[in-house]
């Protein structure tokens, strides 16, 4: 259970502490939400961790400890990583946000980066990618692919992170079908495939053909390949789980983000600049398309993948209107990103209730 | 009534291992014995299903291999409880650690791959395309498996002289064994089919459901089950009754969410043990009611000299 990996974790801390020494290299230590081999969002921060290795080689000293829940458990964790001499620690999931910043303020000399959230401090710095523009890459192909008009998403927390892929997913494919409209199924969980199966089942059953999800696991991707319909990776290339489901991947990339604070760190300057990037910055993208999709969804997607590298597009620039019709966002004006990260409505075409509503 | 069909399939799906680890368990305590183990062996079942098949093996091994998991677990369960005669519900709660434990440490190179080979629906010609009872025909192998079990289960304990010895022992081990029977090989063999029908419920989750292996697969499903057997008052039938409708409440709940009506998935999951605390407390109000429905003698160790 979560022991054996706190434990495993523990002898590699261990291991890893023993070793040091020789030319001081940067320890850094990463604490994961889920286990690396998830597929989805804790395999891709360990892609970046091992990114950053590969880079630059016996100038740093990697360690992580998987499967933290986000209470108690985090703090300490968290804490023990910062007494162990890392001067660097990455805390992957938003619910380690207070954790994070409780323990920076026992250990100043350490530089916490902690990933989507939205509180910092003098030595906790945030990144976040994001991931709403390859959401709305993925709408436009569900557009096109979706043969019935409905659209089912697979939703973990009502937080502003998970109600603008939502919504840019639903605007997406509007661009496509202005009929089109999404079903979405709130789980309460980031990462439980049982759950996320079920919901699948469930938008299925209730008429969805193209799926997408804010869940961490394959499980909806498999869902949608066992009952003949398509749906997206999230997180990382799931290609090889469900190959005939699946339409493309939007995917964090975190290497270059995470091979930067430690060039930050060697050079003595630590990185302390809030980095909200997107597939501009190279930080996500939507990847492994599947040859099935028509041509001009293809082209569609590539048109405005490059006008959001080349800055001319922003996902969130008027007219946008709210489920209730209501202009929320005007023609001609684009959110903030401060707007952006505090959206609390759905957009038009989105079924249903907002929990807690 | 056609939209509720697949909620209808949603709620078998999760009630077929339910019914598998809860039969199990079932005639585990009717022997007298409390095996609190159920998800531990569940999880090193489905953990050895996941893995015989992404070895290569077929589904044939993967059922065996799930099976002889669970009872190789309750194999070791049952020496502790009724031949060392340590606390059954100590060693059994040791087994669920035990069995989560290993399961994740062992599974972490199967972690992040689909099942390389995986029961396939079957539906029953004419049968399955039925509003609402359609499901029932459209099960996996290993769904129809689970039927004949219970129908199997319920005739062996209530119909054969088989049942009704281990459910003497259940009742009473001392008039049990001065009748001559042979208390712990009966309690033995109870637990072994306990263990390999858990492991055979963690084979449905590995290569039937979910179709992959992770910690954690069962997610808590061996505690509905403990639950379960307690909710049907010991009986098979009930067991299958109860499973449709623990297993339907989370898919019932995400159903009503996309026809608008949002109710919280914390508040759902905690349903199941609320019903079978209403279930205990409805029968130890009466004496007559708790000595009718219980086993009288679960959990209760039983030195029988062999």
């Amino acid at each position: 259970m979560k022991l054996w990996s706190k434990l495993a974790g523990g002898l590699g801390m261990l291991v890893v502490a023993c070793a040091a020494s020789a030319a001081d290299p940067v320890k850094m230590a990463w604490v994961y939400v889920g286990p690396p081999g998830d597929g989805g969002w804790t395999f891709a921060h360990d892609q970046g961790r091992k990114a950053v290795e590969k880079k630059l080689g016996a100038k740093v000293q990697t360690s992580f400890v998987e499967n933290v829940p986000e209470g108690a458990d985090a703090e300490r964790v968290i804490r023990d990583l910062a007494a162990k001499g890392n001067t660097i620690v990455f805390t992957t999931s938003f619910g380690y946000m207070e954790q994070t910043l409780k323990v920076a303020k026992s250990f100043p000399k350490t530089e916490f980066y902690h990933a989507t959230g939205f509180k910092s401090a003098p030595n906790v710095t945030i990144y976040n990618s994001r991931m709403y523009e390859p959401a709305y890459l993925a709408g436009i192909i569900a557009g096109h692919m979706s043969k019935k008009g409905m659209l089912g998403f697979v939703a973990s927390f009502p937080i502003p992170e998970v109600l603008r892929n939502i919504n840019v997913f639903t605007m997406g494919a509007r661009t496509v079908n202005p009929k089109i409209t999404t079903k979405v199924v709130w789980i309460s969980s980031w990462f439980d495939p049982s759950k996320e199966r079920q919901a699948a089942e469930t938008l299925i059953g209730q008429g969805a053909d193209v799926l997408l999800q804010n869940t961490d696991s394959s499980a909806v991707l498999q869902t949608a390949q066992d009952k003949g319909v398509y749906a997206f990776g999230w997180d990382s290339d799931m290609t090889a789980y469900a190959p005939k489901a699946h339409l493309a991947s939007a995917i964090e990339v975190w290497g270059g983000y995470y091979t930067s604070v430690a060039e930050a760190a060697l050079s003595g300057k630590p990185l302390k600049k809030t980095v909200w990037g997107g597939i501009k910055e190279g930080m996500n993208d939507l990847v492994s398309v599947n040859p099935i999709i028509p041509e001009a969804a293809r082209k569609a997607v590539e048109e405005k993948k490059a006008a959001i590298k080349a800055g001319k597009f922003n996902v969130f620039t008027g007219p946008i209107k709210g489920q209730d019709g209501s202009i929320k966002v005007p023609a001609g004006t684009t959110l903030s990103d401060k707007e952006i990260d505090s959206i609390n409505w759905y957009a038009e075409g989105v079924e249903g209730q907002l929990p807690g509503k | 009534m056609e939209s509720l069909t697949p909620l209808v399939a949603s709620a078998i799906a999760a009630a077929v291992p339910l019914v598998l680890a809860a039969l199990g368990e079932l005639v585990v305590e009717r022997s007298g014995v409390l095996n609190l183990g159920l998800e531990g062996m569940m999880l090193l079942g489905a953990l050895a299903a996941f893995a015989a098949v992404a070895h290569g093996g077929g589904l044939g091994l993967a059922v065996a291999a799930g099976i002889a998991a669970g009872a190789l677990a309750a194999l070791v369960f049952g020496v502790l409880t009724v031949t060392l005669q340590a606390s059954q519900v100590a060693t059994g709660l040791a087994l669920t650690i035990l069995g989560s434990g290993v399961s994740a440490f062992l599974g972490r190179q199967y972690v992040g791959f689909p099942a390389a080979a995986s029961f396939k629906d079957l539906p029953v010609p004419g049968l399955s395309a039925i509003p609402l009872v359609g499901p029932l025909f459209s099960l996996n192998l290993l769904g129809y498996v689970a039927a004949v079990l219970l129908v199997g289960v319920t005739w062996l304990l209530f119909h054969t002289r088989a049942g009704l010895i281990v459910r003497t022992v259940g009742e009473s081990p001392a008039v049990a064994r001065s009748l001559g029977l042979r208390v712990s090989r009966v309690r033995y063999l109870a637990v072994l089919f306990g263990g390999a029908m858990a492991g055979l419920a963690g084979c449905y989750y590995a290569v039937a459901q979910f179709k992959m292996w992770q910690e954690g697969l069962t997610s808590g499903n061996g505690w509905i089950a403990l639950a379960l057997v307690v909710f049907a008052t010991w009986r098979p039938l009930r067991v299958a009754v109860g499973a449709l409708l623990f297993g339907g409440i989370t898919a019932l709940g995400l159903y009503l969410q996309t026809v608008g009506v949002h109710v919280s998935t914390f508040a759902l999951a905690s349903l199941p043990y609320l019903a079978t605390i209403l279930v205990l407390v409805f029968i130890s109000s009466n004496q007559q009611a708790l000595r009718r429905n219980s086993p009288t003698s679960l959990g209760k160790p039983f030195f029988d000299g062999d």
